[in-house]
């Protein structure tokens, strides 16, 4: 009993100061934006990696996504003699909630994961005590690129996963459902308001994206350097990547409501 | 680094569609119209709004001119709807405003029915003629109570 309760304080007392090293982390990576000299070149491969390799699964499960809307929605509405506001309920679905959300959780698996391999290679192979060796910050170098890129490029991600969803809902919709494609439109634009809709889509995206940048990159700043614990990172980062992000989908659902 | 024309190509591509996908949600699909401080804004006091919700479309012969911006309650406990308008349109001042329901079920929106006078509403103002929702219990309530007073007075 006694010894329950002693190793339960001290997982909590664990995760406290495992938050507390992500929060310094992060103040290291936000710091090392502002120090010159910008590593740009570096961003846009990164862009590169994290977002162009990523586009064709985004656009595959956005289609998929908005086609299992429309046929579900469509069989539900038709019921109530609704079918005709199946826009509004692809659009809305797809713009607060799944696009942000599925897009990072997609994001996680293809690029985050990739992230930490990566790092936690570098790790392995020395490469950032190479760096410190010459005076370089490892973060400076290496981290702030990626964490950067991941950022700056889930929101675009996520709104060519809503573009897709309404697509593959049309697709179902309209083509094979046979609903007026002008009536599915128009419900989707009157359902749809930019400040709260979109705006707040874009803002879930982009949290996401620091979330899983920061996430992918600490956990490969900070892998044990062996092979297991490469491969433990990767784990870590798409299990703790995808509760957080679920977690704090719901706060920012919740504070801001959208 | 070496340097990849064709990839930074790739990655320019990519943040333009990006960014392409962006300016369609927010321009097709979330329609920034009747926004913002251009916007003609009209406000109208009803007795009962039903289930009138902000951002509900306002009509004229079933045209829509703009959307419900705001609603709350005016100093003397009606309901103050704020019209959020196109700004060209020019309206009356003896416009109504009424809250109708499309369909049995549908959704609560507010038609305006312009009026014959010279003046016309600026930005601020508050439409005079209004016309509640009808509440289909109390209308029900009504029509009950008005056959039962008519059965006692036949037997009479």
């Amino acid at each position: 009993m006694v010894t329950a309760v002693r190793d339960l304080g001290f997982l909590w007392l664990q995760f406290v100061s495992e938050l507390g090293r992500i929060a310094r982390f992060g103040g290291r990576v936000l710091a090392s934006v502002v120090t010159p000299p910008p590593r740009l070149r570096q961003f846009i491969d990164e862009i590169y990696h994290l977002g162009v390799l990523s586009l064709v699964i985004i656009v595959l499960c956005g289609t998929a996504v908005g086609a299992v809307l429309g046929l579900q929605g469509y069989n539900t509405l038709a019921r109530f003699g609704a079918a005709d506001s199946l826009g509004a309920v692809v659009g809305l679905s797809l713009i607060r909630e799944l696009a942000p959300v599925l897009t990072a959780l997609l994001a996680t698996g293809r690029a985050g994961s990739a992230t930490t391999a990566e790092i936690g290679t570098m790790v392995v192979t020395e490469q950032l005590d190479g760096l410190r060796m010459m005076s370089v910050d490892p973060v400076h170098y290496v981290v702030t690129p990626k964490a950067l890129a991941m950022t700056a490029v889930m929101p675009l991600l996520s709104a060519l996963f809503t573009v897709c969803g309404i697509f593959g809902g049309y697709l179902i919709g309209v083509r094979v459902m046979g609903l007026d494609a002008g009536r599915y439109m128009s419900s989707l634009q009157d359902a749809v308001d930019f400040h709260d809709d979109v705006l707040g889509s874009l803002l879930k995206a982009l949290v996401f994206g620091g979330l899983v940048g920061l996430i992918a990159t600490y956990r490969g700043f900070t892998t044990a350097p062996t092979s297991a614990g490469v491969s433990a990172a990767t784990t870590s980062t798409v299990v703790v990547s995808s509760v957080s992000i679920l977690v704090v989908d719901y706060f920012i659902t919740a504070l801001w409501g959208v | 680094m070496r340097r990849s024309p064709v990839r930074d190509l790739i990655v320019g591509c990519f943040v333009l569609a990006g960014l392409a996908a962006i300016a369609y949600l927010s321009l097709s699909v979330g329609g920034i119209s009747y926004t913002g401080p251009t916007g003609l804004k009209i406000s109208a006091d009803f007795d009962e709004i039903g289930g009138l919700k902000p951002r509900a479309p306002v009509v004229i012969s079933g045209v829509k001119v703009g959307a419900v911006e705001s609603i709350g309650l005016a100093d003397d406990y009606r309901a103050r709807v704020v019209l959020n308008l196109d700004p060209a349109l020019k309206l009356p001042i003896d416009t109504t405003a009424s809250i109708v329901t499309s369909g049995v079920l549908g959704d609560r929106y507010v038609s305006l029915q312009p009026g014959a006078e010279d003046q016309l509403l600026a930005s601020g103002d508050r439409i005079e003629f209004v016309e509640s929702a009808v509440i289909l219990e109390r209308m029900i309530g009504k029509l009950i109570h008005n056959t039962d007073v008519g059965g006692n007075g036949d037997k009479k």
